[in-house]
């Protein structure tokens, strides 16, 4: 088992290898690749949208937190023409497993438009899969026979698609939004979407730091699961212990990448348990004991004991700082002993998150109110009511 | 000299400052790395946000960043002067041995860790605000000086400061009641033999950023320092 390890602690990454077998070239699922990165994001709090050129553009200063090997997107609010279907991104391997997937989604949806999703022909993005996106509504006849609510019913039918259908791959699925990813440096990925062409009202975005990889566009970052979009930066300890667990409860993690698990977790914890953000944020970074012990308020005590013991295997433990995009806004969160560096800015009604602050003063150079949020200290950004 | 960091990269900026001694004005910084690593002979002034590892393994040289700066700097350096007139991101000082660290504002996670001294060599660092978790963690040597100017009300210091600290000293200005330190480290109010010992270098932050030297001086002073040459002797094995 070949394993990597990249951490990347300031300006230094430092690699660590084991044995190496025979068969070096194994696709991803099979082999884990954990990755340093760099990460962003905006939104405005009015809920103006604004299109994806100033999210590429906060990339470029952070270009040597990636490799090449993987840069992504998320947008949200950039589909309000279709905003009450789902929106499936698909990466195929060739034309009949994209046959024989829509054969399969006409089984279970009403599918009110398929198209291409459309790309520029760049040089330095290349052996793109066949990529397509279908805007969808669960049939009700499948609702009733499986018994199932809407949103279980989509994560199902991801879960499923993902897992028995070789070469066909859901890697986004939420209501007015959409993840775009690819091999490639995260502003040549923005480019090759046309992201100047989409509008949203917040933006994620990340350029993974892989030491190698078998360059497959499903690894990379956002990791999405309906409206949950993940993008990280950092090297999850804890990955096995949160995978079988989250595992009991019909989640199946694919791809061996920490950031996947993290996307699955938080929509556990909040659609399947009913936990807020902020409850959610102090399970999988929960305070130290000794931290809790000295919460003077009994009340608070109590309750951040309660979700350390509750669900104690999703705490998440090792290096991660992450942006989770939902409906209507964006959470950051570091690790508790905030292993990975994140700062946040504002200016009038937009908020910006970074790796690095010139990633934000690249996006607004007079952004104010600079700060870096504490370990385990979720900072959240709703857009308010109504305007998203 | 004037160098537009515009469009070029930290490879471009660093080959022009080696090329000549002196003074240099880079305008334009957006996060190019590793800037004047190694460097001594030259009085560098950044304006901009430079990119993480500003000065590392400084040799001697004079960093001024007109901005905040990121993620370690002064990382392993050896002599100089790195003065930021704004605040710093993470691990700043990691590992130096030798020179000095200004900090107009607050300094994130992990200041000053592994700083070490020997003989003549005693690092310095002054930050002017307020700093993160893990200050002073596996401190070996050299001063930390922690003023919480501007701290409007928070913690001069985050959690878990000197941890596995075993050498050095760490002057936080207040009582610090409300701070938690580790075992083997004793804190105590500092007396005027410890004030003596940083009134230089507090000198040379006000001269820097501006702030009357008494008023700083005039507040009680928290000195921190390990228990014993050994402190963690029965840690692990008996060493």
């Amino acid at each position: 088992m070949q394993r990597q390890v990249c951490m990347e602690m300031g300006a230094f990454c430092f690699h660590t290898f084991s044995e190496r077998t025979e068969t070096d070239m194994k696709v991803e699922g099979q082999v884990r690749i954990p990755s340093g990165c760099a990460i962003a994001a905006v939104i405005s709090r009015e809920g103006n949208r604004m299109t994806g050129e100033r999210i590429i553009n906060a990339m470029k200063p952070m270009h040597e937190r990636s490799n090449g090997l993987g840069g992504g997107f998320a947008g949200y609010g950039i589909y309000p023409e279709y905003k009450d279907f789902y929106a499936l991104h698909l990466f195929f391997n060739e034309r009949a497993a994209r046959k024989n997937c829509e054969t399969f989604l006409k089984e279970r949806f009403e599918i009110v438009q398929t198209e291409i999703i459309p790309t520029r022909k760049i040089t330095s993005i290349t052996d793109e899969p066949i990529i397509w996106r279908y805007f969808v509504a669960p049939l009700k006849s499948a609702l009733i026979s499986q018994q199932l609510d809407e949103k279980e019913f989509v994560v199902r039918t991801v879960m499923k698609i993902n897992t028995e259908m070789p070469g066909s791959y859901v890697f986004s699925s939420g209501k007015n939004m959409g993840t775009f990813k690819a091999v490639g440096f995260p502003e040549d990925v923005g480019v090759f979407y046309k992201l100047d062409e989409y509008e949203g009202y917040s933006w994620t975005a990340h350029g993974r730091y892989p030491t190698n990889t078998p360059g497959w566009w499903g690894g990379a970052h956002p990791f999405t699961l309906l409206d949950y979009s993940i993008v990280h930066n950092g090297e999850i300890s804890s990955y096995d212990a949160n995978r079988r667990f989250i595992e009991m409860f019909g989640y199946t993690c694919t791809l061996q990448t920490d950031t996947e698990v993290i996307t699955y977790i938080m929509d556990y914890l909040t659609r399947a348990q009913g936990l807020t953000l902020e409850e959610a944020a102090n399970v999988i970074a929960a305070p130290f004991w000794s931290t809790i012990e000295t919460k003077k308020d009994e009340t608070e005590r109590k309750k951040y004991a309660y979700l350390r013991t509750a669900f104690s295997s999703l705490l998440v433990t090792g290096p991660f700082s992450i942006v989770l995009g939902f409906r209507g806004g964006l959470m950051a969160l570091n690790d508790r002993l905030k292993l990975r560096s994140m700062v946040v800015g504002e200016k009038d009604d937009m908020v910006f998150i970074a790796s690095e602050e010139t990633a934000i003063r690249t996006m607004e150079p007079a952004a104010e109110n600079i700060s870096a949020p504490a370990g385990g200290e979720p900072v959240i950004i709703r857009v308010k009511d109504g305007a998203f | 000299m004037v160098i537009d960091a515009t469009n070029r990269s930290y490879r471009a900026i660093n080959n022009i400052l080696r090329q000549s001694e002196g003074k240099f004005h880079i305008i334009g910084c957006c996060g190019q790395r590793f800037l004047g690593a190694g460097m001594s002979g030259r009085a560098i002034t950044i304006d901009g946000v430079p990119g993480n590892a500003l000065g590392a393994y400084l040799d001697g040289a004079g960093i001024t960043v007109n901005a905040n700066a990121q993620d370690a700097v002064g990382d392993t350096m050896n002599d100089g002067e790195i003065v930021i007139h704004g605040s710093i991101g993470d691990a700043a000082g990691y590992a130096m041995r030798g020179g000095r660290i200004f900090v107009k504002g607050d300094a994130g996670y992990r200041a000053g860790i592994h700083m070490k001294e020997y003989e003549g060599k005693v690092p310095v660092m002054v930050i002017g605000g307020v700093a993160g978790s893990f200050l002073g963690e596996y401190q070996a040597g050299g001063v930390i000086v922690v003023l919480g100017l501007g701290s409007a009300g928070r913690r001069i210091v985050g959690r878990f400061p000197c941890t596995g600290m075993h050498g050095g000293k760490m002057f936080l200005r207040g009582a610090c009641g409300n701070i938690a330190f580790p075992p083997q480290v004793t804190a105590r109010t500092a007396d005027e033999a410890d004030l003596e010992e940083i009134r230089g270098y507090v000198s040379s932050y006000c001269a820097l950023f501006g702030c009357r030297l008494q008023e700083v001086l005039d507040a009680p002073f928290t000195v921190v320092t390990p228990d014993s040459k050994n402190p963690y002797q029965q840690m692990y094995v008996a060493n």
